[in-house]
């Protein structure tokens, strides 16, 4: 397919998963301001924006807004629906009518938010929103290579995702004098991973084991080696479809990620550092997207005629 | 003004159809509908209003629903609107179609000799047919373009040229259009919409098929393959999203089973041209090229052009890709140079114009200029090298300020200006207001020139222009369109 075509979806993909992601953060976050009291808000929607990647210093009481509507900024929900939308606009022909549909309800409906409406609700219709497109998108859409693409979009944005949300919160809250349980059912929520962690490990609130969860659980899609795994299995599938010789790169440096997160323990991350660690697999994460673009997307010409 | 004699009683939905001087397509001087009219009239006569309106309806959803819409430049992102469609088809017998089709097989015959001549020994501007500094002047005129072989001296691959009906029912060209003539998927997609609605109409008029434009285009398209080259790649070239025919341009890749690609997507290496894949680098042999000559290559044309292909021209040179429409034609549907077409037919072909022109003058005549710069009211002045409706007085409906300020535009530059008389256009019935009414309309053949095969799909579309009395039909200036309907025998 053409290049410029796999990047619209791919990028169309993370948009639209950083969004979902986003939103489910931010509604977290606001339910658990709830029960903390009113003078630490500066320092958690700090962290909140710290944890999501965000540059901008937003006095407390615009993080909430600003976060959904800035159209200035690049990380805001609604930046991140647009933008989903106008890379599908370029390749509206690679996607079924269902999917562009969806997506420009999503669209219409992040443009219309009343600014004083219901925030949880609409955040909540986000997350569906999002859910909603992802399946449509499985139904409705030849899992070829485009669909491949889209797939891998999603699965590098999660994991980046995660390891920043996860790296962030362990900084703050990992080893403190009293366990906050609210703070870290709040981590498992923003991954909508608490009632999977409970049912895999029981109610008890465990630090370590929520990062086993969170990072090294094999089937829980919204853990980092799942991810990692996905990726993987995605872009190797992309490497079978073409007659690319050039893609043994992507597939190994994909492949060293899925290994870091595959033969990690928690006990010996925990004890050199899951900070690092999780550095690691973030820088992983860009050396993977970086070798995605360079054989995919945007290959010098001459390397393209030698293979 | 008389209005339609139709028998003893008048027909609720003719009640205010009125006719004037101009030629009515359904209807003659005294009021009787057309013979090839009369199926569309009984079936008329039989439908409720309301049956009509919920036919419209669903007409307007089966456009909604494929996303044909159109983008008048000038308009914010976010406003792409459904184009117009009128239900009522526009009917034309096969007799008087043959003649149409034999003079414009003719004509683009005549055009693809004269560019061939102007881009080689230039014997007609040598013979004094055509004046050399019409020629020279046009910033159409591609020196680049001087002594290149185009392949199968094909220039103009794909034409749309408009004709008119006058008072006296005589169909002549208007204008001929040869760079990028667009229009053609709205012609086909209201076929399809219409035998949907009218299906017992269609059959009983027993209308000549339309459908094969897109296979008859791919096969051009192949013919023009570069010499040695058996399985041609071919690819359509589109400015992208934000051009106003972007759904044409999707619409016809599709259909032709092609990919649709923008500058970006191509690179030229060696002076072949690439199309960058997830699976590396795919030769293109030939491309239909949707972009304007002008914006095709930055290092040949525009420079600050983003949306062209750097190096694509030497490439084209090279003999490496095979470009449709070629670059340069637009010297050929110059207005100042279309006054000159009969006796470019007569000179290259020895035949008289089947045919006729309208009546032009020329600016850059000191005297045609005065002639009519005194009495501009009575004519329609078109800047020389615009299409879509643009630059564009219609003396009759004009105010004294806009007849002021073309008066200034004239003088500044004569050459970049013609005059026609205003031409009543024929007019055909619309669903409008409520009731049937007479528009104006014109006709788009869309002709395909493959160097030896002429193929012309019958009818093609009818533009109309909505507003009551307007003259302009163009879609970009608020027209419509009506499917055509030739019929057999």
């Amino acid at each position: 397919m053409l290049s410029r075509a796999a990047d619209s979806l791919f990028w169309m993909s993370r948009y639209l998963e950083r969004g979902e992601h986003t939103a489910r953060v931010l509604n977290v976050q606001l339910y658990l301001m709830l029960e903390r009291g009113p003078g630490s808000d500066d320092r958690h929607l700090a962290r909140m924006l710290k944890s999501l990647g965000v540059e901008s210093a937003w006095p407390a009481a615009e993080v909430a807004p600003s976060l959904i509507h800035s159209t200035t900024s690049a990380s805001s929900i609604v930046s991140c629906i647009v933008s989903a939308r106008e890379n599908a606009r370029q390749v509206r022909e690679l996607i079924s009518s269902e999917m562009w549909e969806q997506l420009n309800r999503l669209f219409h409906a992040v443009k219309r938010a009343d600014q004083a409406a219901d925030v949880r609700d609409f955040l909540h219709s986000i997350q569906e929103g999002a859910h909603l497109f992802q399946g449509i998108t499985d139904s409705t859409m030849t899992h070829g290579e485009g669909w491949q693409f889209i797939q891998a979009g999603r699965y590098l944005e999660r994991a980046i995702a995660v390891s920043t949300l996860v790296s962030v919160h362990f900084r703050e809250f990992y080893g403190a004098a009293e366990l906050e349980p609210v703070e870290w059912i709040g981590l498992l929520q923003s991954c909508t991973a608490f009632e999977a962690y409970c049912k895999a490990y029981t109610a008890e609130i465990s630090p370590d084991r929520i990062a086993e969860f969170l990072v090294l659980n094999a089937v829980f899609p919204h853990s980092i080696r799942f991810s990692a795994d996905a990726l993987a299995t995605s872009l190797k599938t992309i490497s079978q479809e073409g007659s690319n010789r050039r893609t043994s790169r992507v597939e190994r440096i994909a492949g060293r990620m899925q290994a870091t997160l595959a033969f990690g323990q928690m006990d010996e991350i925990l004890s050199a550092g899951l900070q690092s660690y999780l550095d690691t697999v973030r820088r992983q994460c860009l050396q993977v997207y970086s070798a995605v673009y360079q054989t995919y997307i945007n290959y010098p010409v001459e390397a393209a005629l030698g293979a | 003004m008389a209005g339609v004699a139709s028998g003893p009683e008048l027909p609720a939905f003719l009640q205010n159809y009125e006719l004037d001087g101009a030629h009515d397509e359904m209807f003659d001087r005294t009021g009787q509908v057309r013979p090839h009219y009369q199926h569309l009239y009984d079936a008329l006569l039989e439908l409720p209003a309301e049956e009509l309106r919920r036919r419209q309806q669903i007409a307007d959803l089966s456009f909604l629903h494929q996303g044909i819409t159109f983008t008048v430049y000038g308009r914010d992102e976010g406003t792409e609107r459904i184009f117009p469609n009128d239900l009522l088809p526009r009917i034309l017998t096969g007799e008087e179609w043959s003649k149409i089709e034999s003079g414009l097989v003719q004509r683009i015959t005549a055009l693809n000799l004269f560019l061939k001549d102007l881009y080689h020994e230039a014997r007609i501007l040598n013979d004094g047919i055509v004046p050399r500094e019409l020629i020279y002047s046009c910033k159409h005129f591609r020196r680049q373009m001087r002594g290149f072989h185009v392949r199968r001296d094909a220039y103009v691959t794909v034409a749309g040229t408009d004709l008119i009906r006058t008072p006296s029912g005589e169909f002549v060209v208007l204008e001929d259009n040869l760079r990028v003539p667009s229009g053609v998927s709205y012609m086909l997609v209201s076929r399809q919409v219409m035998k949907r609605i009218f299906p017992e109409l269609f059959r009983k008029c027993s209308v000549q098929a339309i459908e094969h434009y897109a296979q008859a285009l791919l096969a051009t398209l192949r013919s023009l393959a570069p010499q040695g080259c058996a399985e041609p790649s071919i690819a359509l070239l589109t400015p992208g999203v934000y051009n106003s025919a972007y759904f044409e341009h999707a619409f016809l890749a599709r259909q032709m089973g092609i990919e649709l690609v923008e500058g970006r997507d191509l690179v030229v290496h060696d002076n072949f041209v690439y199309t960058r894949t997830t699976a590396g680098l795919r030769r293109v042999d030939v491309i239909y090229r949707r972009i304007d000559d002008d914006f095709i290559d930055p290092i040949a044309f525009r420079s600050d052009s983003s949306l062209g292909v750097p190096g694509i021209f030497n490439a084209y040179r090279a003999g490496n890709v095979s470009l449709a429409n070629a670059l340069g034609t637009g010297v050929a549907d110059d207005k100042a140079v279309y006054a000159y077409v009969p006796k470019i037919i007569r000179y290259y072909l020895g035949e008289d114009p089947i045919l006729n022109n309208v009546e032009t003058f020329q600016m850059s005549n000191a005297t045609e200029r005065a002639h009519v710069l005194g009495d501009l009211e009575k004519f329609v002045v078109k800047a020389v090298g615009e299409s879509g409706g643009y630059g564009m007085l219609v003396g009759p409906q004009s105010t004294a300020s806009q007849r002021k300020e073309f008066c200034r535009r004239v003088e500044a530059d004569p050459r970049n200006y013609i005059a026609q008389p205003t031409i009543h256009l024929s007019r055909a019935p619309c669903i409008a207001e409520g009731a049937i009414q007479p528009r104006h309309v014109d006709l788009r053949p869309y002709i395909l020139f493959g160097g030896e095969k002429v193929t012309i799909v019958p009818g093609g579309l009818t533009r109309v222009a909505l507003r009551k009395g307007s003259l302009v039909v163009n879609s970009s200036q608020g027209g419509g369109s009506k499917d055509t309907w030739v019929l057999h025998g």
